[in-house]
């Protein structure tokens, strides 16, 4: 079974998939990445599929659900790399990839996620700072 | 003329990498560009794990046709298992019996030039694929 190693870079979780992951190894990953997300707090996720040429409907719903599920643990994520045989592939499948927030590369990506973390931070702020106000308006 | 190529045993999730890793390595011997690599791997990849899911294990026989102005690929996918009840369903999209999306046959159809589904129950599934060199 192969194991992809799920790195921490700042506030980032990054996941690069460099080989052909088999199913078990898919469903591993998932596990891993969601349970480093609880470990390390981190901030976002970006799965790297550069290297990646094939993409069948359970890789493919492997990757939208990794992101849901990080969605619902906090951290957005964003794939990015997708190679164009791969992306004609997986419309032509007909795989809906509803929900997942993509980029044409790791550096894009990384712009894109930092963009998703802040302006979530900045709802967050908002929302506790309503909630404060609304404790002193009480007061 | 229809040469045989390779022969790949699929019993577990391994193999089905081992089945469309060769397929898209004969593809691309072939002359095949890198889109239709992929969805000939693709759709190896879903039948081959058709296998593993519904009749636990079966083969993958990869050959070259040679027909005239045909030349391409042909993928045979066959087991032993309990085969499909209703090929029409089958092929129809959302529709699963194994949890899955109920998209891998439908969506194989769309990914290569011809298929053909025999089945009979009790007895197993044989899927065959055609993509041809345009």
């Amino acid at each position: 079974m192969e194991r992809i190693p799920v790195l921490k870079i700042s506030d980032f979780l990054i996941v690069t998939i460099q080989v052909a992951l088999d199913d078990e190894s898919a469903l591993k990953l998932q596990e891993d990445i969601l349970e480093e997300i609880a470990k390390t707090k981190a901030k976002g996720l970006l799965i790297d599929i550069t290297a990646v040429d094939i993409v069948d409907s359970f890789m493919g719903r492997m990757i939208r659900d990794i992101a849901r599920m990080a969605r619902l643990m906090g951290p957005p994520t964003i794939v990015v790399g997708m190679q164009p045989a791969v992306a004609i592939t997986l419309v032509e499948l007909g795989l809906k990839m509803t929900g997942v927030s993509c980029a044409l590369n790791l550096e894009k990506g990384l712009l894109m996620l930092k963009e998703m973390v802040e302006a979530k931070e900045r709802e967050e702020r908002t929302l506790e700072a309503e909630e404060t106000e609304g404790y002193e308006a009480s007061a | 003329m229809r040469q045989v190529l390779e022969e790949v045993a699929v019993r577990n999730n391994t193999d089905i990498v081992t089945a469309r890793n060769s397929v898209r390595t004969y593809a691309k011997q072939m002359g095949f560009g890198l889109v239709d690599q992929s969805r000939i791997a693709t759709a190896v990849s879903e039948l081959a794990r058709n296998i593993v899911v519904y009749a636990k294990s079966g083969k993958v026989e990869i050959a070259k046709l040679n027909e005239g102005p045909k030349k391409g690929i042909e993928v045979v996918c066959e087991d032993n298992g309990p085969g499909i009840p209703d090929i029409e369903q089958a092929m129809s999209e959302g529709f699963t019996t194994g949890g899955s999306l109920g998209m891998g046959m439908p969506g194989t159809k769309k990914l290569v030039d011809e298929m053909n589904v025999w089945s009979e129950a009790g007895k197993g599934t044989r899927v065959t694929i055609r993509k041809f060199l345009k």
